[in-house]
């Protein structure tokens, strides 16, 4: 198969306008992937299933990953001038991750049996803007998955042919997969040395000395 | 006498009524039925919505969620190892199997190697599963088309002979909990393969016996041929994976595609089906356990002496570097893949199980319109789901 | 049968006919080839041997739920292997699994369904207490929230050999019931409840998330 930088400046030139962009990943694993922008990410998906070189006719897996805003540090080590010697001197960076919800896909080729090639899609944020295009109508196997991220993660997929909840019932709210979830307080006495149960013994106490 | 015998008289249909007491037409309604969560034939708590023209089947809908029970958020909330025993109860036919996608995954993650016997190990404990996983579906697509009991009789005495070596081998029946990252939990017992080396042995006499009864059956024919096809193009679309997909002719498998563990050493062939109906389904099973045969036969003889677990490989105190991988093995029912994110932390950022059962069920509404009632539950049957594994 | 009109067997003077015999006599004329007993042992011993379970699993315990059923273990030596698939035909409900939110008003709903005497076995840590799954958070965590519970059988999932003990556990205990007196059995009393109110889907949980009338779970004292 041919690499992701590649792949990535062919699809740029099948489809005008298109702004993808390697993640790199640097476990073992290698597995890079690609992010593509919401506005051509089907016509971007629709060339990686038709060229004939990838023919990626086969979606293994979709799913979503929830990113609530983070400040995330990174150290790295910089040489510097310090009184005149040239030392090693390690600094910290602080950026800021904005929030977003992500759908991620696992694309392979039964027909020349290579992949996989990771395609990335990102909601503008958590809130309203968590609007993504469905790739149903590419691959049927994303039908459920699309719906499972929905339900669990709260992404709409424009053009789901059936955007409904799947794994929980109709009336609930909440989107559970989510890392800010706040599970229903149904405790029961547990005896354990874990930590988050134990604050939510306490949590559970109070509120039930409260009522 | 024949004289005697006269025709019934025609019956007057023009005295019925045409029309619903409210002055709505009679013909055409159509019957919704909701089949389950609770139904014998459901293979767990499945519902399928069935909108029905007389006998024919005109709508389906799966609904799902009534076994959801949080393995993904769970995974997320403990150590990588806290999952190794959730991941048995996916598909609870097939723990060996979902311990080994999962060992896979994080030794991608992060970047283990395993030793020689534990992947002989492995290969012979998962061709167990896969048979005994095909046994017992043999057993419960024969038992939706109505032979109650006796061949499900006939697959539980084998699955009980694959559990007993599992059971002395891992200690458990069902849940396993039996691989680590970078090789396996304890090492074969005593006279262990000399155990399994009888029960491969026997195997195939109990699947002549099975196919003697079954695969030639003019009831099973007439059930299961020409019913619920499926077609190679769709099937590629919609993700089939496993026995389902080369029921339709596709040659893809994952211990051909992949090569994971050691399964390059081993001569053994895919099976093909041509019409991808219920029938090929069920003889791609029957073909594929004669296989794994294949491979279970020269595994027990060659496994080499040595450690099984990697000795660089941390149980405790488990931090991946950041980063993700996506691994994935050929379960029993098809592809079963595990999506890790890792922040470097003890925990899982983000746990996926790729579930086969699920992904499989996308094209039921597909292969069941135009069929009959009846034939929904075979369908569903060849489909060879779990409902742990469907919901998670 | 309509909801809550169950057929009740009301039984009040069941052991009129016995009240002058003695042990000895009982004996003796055993001795002689004429047994006599209780209604209220006659009725339970019949009803003790042939409890019809509804063939209904849940997750992973229904397979070791199965496999006692089948040649190994089979549980039709203790009369009960006639497992029906509908509740109207069956006495016991065999609890195998994990009982999640969404599948509660149905498993309440099937309970209900059953005609009386009719016993529940909690098969499983699941459904004991939702086990290993007991932080999702759409696993209800333990199904006697919501009904009453005859047996429980710990383990994940429970070896056949334990669906077995506790089929001898809950036969012991239909033979130990009283048709009347203060204590009697909750189908001989016309104001035991037969049936039990079905939660509803809320937006965040079940509403309600127990049946108070039902759980009431042990009290914790706190030092």
């Amino acid at each position: 198969m041919e690499t992701l930088e590649q792949i990535k400046s062919r699809a740029e030139a099948a489809v005008p306008g298109a702004r993808l962009e390697l993640i790199r990943n640097d476990a073992p694993s290698a597995q890079h992937s690609l992010l593509v922008d919401n506005e051509h990410a089907f016509a971007v998906a629709k060339f990686l299933r038709d060229d004939a070189q990838l023919r990626l006719d086969y979606c293994s897996n979709a799913t979503g990953v929830d990113w609530p805003e983070a400040e995330l540090t990174e150290k790295f080590k910089v040489t510097k001038l310090v009184d005149g010697v040239e030392k090693e001197v390690e600094e910290v960076k602080k950026t800021k991750r904005p929030a977003y919800l992500e759908a991620v896909y696992h694309l392979y080729s039964m027909a020349l049996k290579h992949g996989p090639v990771i395609l990335r899609l990102r909601t503008e944020d958590r809130g309203d803007k968590n609007h993504l295009p469905s790739l149903t109508l590419l691959w049927r196997s994303c039908e459920f998955q699309e719906r499972e991220i929905f339900d669990l993660y709260g992404i709409v997929f424009d053009g789901h042919p059936d955007l409904r909840r799947i794994l929980m019932w109709d009336e609930f709210k909440d989107f559970p997969m989510r890392k800010d979830y706040v599970e229903p307080d149904d405790y029961e006495y547990e005896p354990t040395p874990h930590d988050d149960v134990l604050a939510k013994v306490k949590q559970h106490r109070e509120a039930e000395a409260k009522a | 006498m024949s004289a005697t015998l006269e025709p019934p008289p025609a019956r007057n249909y023009e005295i019925l009524p045409k029309t619903d007491t409210d002055g709505s037409p009679l013909d055409g309604d159509l019957l919704e039925i909701a089949m389950g969560p609770q139904h014998p034939s459901t293979h767990g708590v499945f519902r399928m919505d069935v909108v029905l023209d007389g006998e024919t089947v005109v709508k389906l809908k799966p609904v799902f969620g009534y076994l959801h029970r949080n393995h993904e958020k769970i995974a997320e909330n403990t150590t990588y190892l806290g999952s190794m025993p959730y991941t048995d109860r996916l598909d609870y036919f097939c723990s060996l199997t979902n311990n080994w996608a999962y060992a896979l995954s994080v030794e991608k993650l992060a970047g283990l190697q395993v030793p020689e016997r534990a992947e002989f190990i492995r290969v012979i404990t998962a061709e167990l599963t896969r048979l005994l996983n095909h046994t017992c579906l043999a057993g419960f697509l024969l038992q939706d088309m109505g032979a109650l009991g006796t061949p499900l009789m006939y697959a539980f005495r084998e699955r009980e002979k694959i559990l007993d070596l599992i059971e002395s081998l891992t200690g458990a029946r069902m849940m396993c909990n039996y691989m680590r990252f970078g090789g396996c939990r304890v090492d074969l017992p005593a006279g262990w393969l000399e155990g399994a080396m009888a029960v491969v042995e026997n195997y195939p006499r109990f699947l002549d016996e099975f196919e003697a009864l079954l695969s030639g059956n003019e009831i099973l024919m007439a059930r299961t041929q020409n019913v619920g096809k499926l077609s190679k193009e769709l099937a590629i679309s919609a993700g089939i994976t496993g026995p389902m997909l080369r029921a339709s002719g596709v040659d893809y498998d994952l211990r051909k595609v992949d090569r994971y563990g050691i399964y390059d050493r081993f001569p053994f062939r895919v099976p093909l089906g041509e019409h991808g109906d219920v029938f090929d389904r069920y003889m791609i099973r029957v073909l594929e356990m004669r296989e794994s045969l294949k491979i279970l036969e020269p595994a027990l003889r060659d496994i080499p002496a040595g450690p099984i677990i990697d000795p660089k490989a941390k149980l405790r105190a488990f931090k991946p570097k950041a980063g993700e991988a996506y691994g994935r093995i050929e379960s029993p029912k098809g592809e079963l893949g595990f999506y890790l994110i890792s922040d470097g932390g003890p925990n899982p950022y983000r746990y996926r199980v790729r579930p086969p059962s699920l992904i499989n069920l996308t094209i039921l509404e597909d292969m069941c319109l135009g069929h009959n009632v009846a034939d929904v539950i075979v369908i569903l049957g060849s489909v060879d789901i779990v409902l742990g594994e469907v919901d998670r | 049968m309509a909801n809550g009109q169950r057929a009740r067997l009301v039984i009040r003077h069941s052991s009129f006919v016995i009240f002058l015999m003695d042990e000895g006599l009982r004996n003796e004329l055993q001795k002689q080839g004429i047994y006599t007993v209780k209604l209220e042992e006659l009725y339970n011993w019949g009803r003790k041997n042939s409890v019809w379970p509804l063939s209904f699993g849940l997750a992973c315990c229904a397979i070791e739920m199965m496999a006692a059923s089948m040649a190994r273990w089979d549980l039709a030596r203790f009369g009960a292997e006639v497992f029906r698939p509908s509740p109207r035909q069956a006495d016991l409900m065999i609890v195998a699994g994990t009982v999640t939110k969404k599948m509660t008003p149905q498993v309440v709903r099937l309970f209900n369904q059953m005609p009386e005497p009719k016993y529940v076995i909690a098969m499983g840590a699941c459904a004991i207490s939702g086990g290993p799954f007991k932080q999702g958070y759409n696993v209800l965590k333990g199904i006697d929230r919501f009904i009453p519970v005859d047996v429980h059988i710990p383990g994940c999932p429970p070896r056949p050999e334990a669906l077995l003990h506790a089929f001898m556990t809950l036969q012991k205990k239909i033979d130990e019931q009283k048709l009347t007196g203060p204590n009697r059995a909750r189908h001989c009393d016309p104001d035991a409840p037969s049936e039990f109110p079905i939660p509803q889907f809320g937006e965040h949980d079940l509403v309600p998330p127990s049946n108070p009338n039902v759980w009431k779970p042990a009290v914790v004292v706190r030092g």
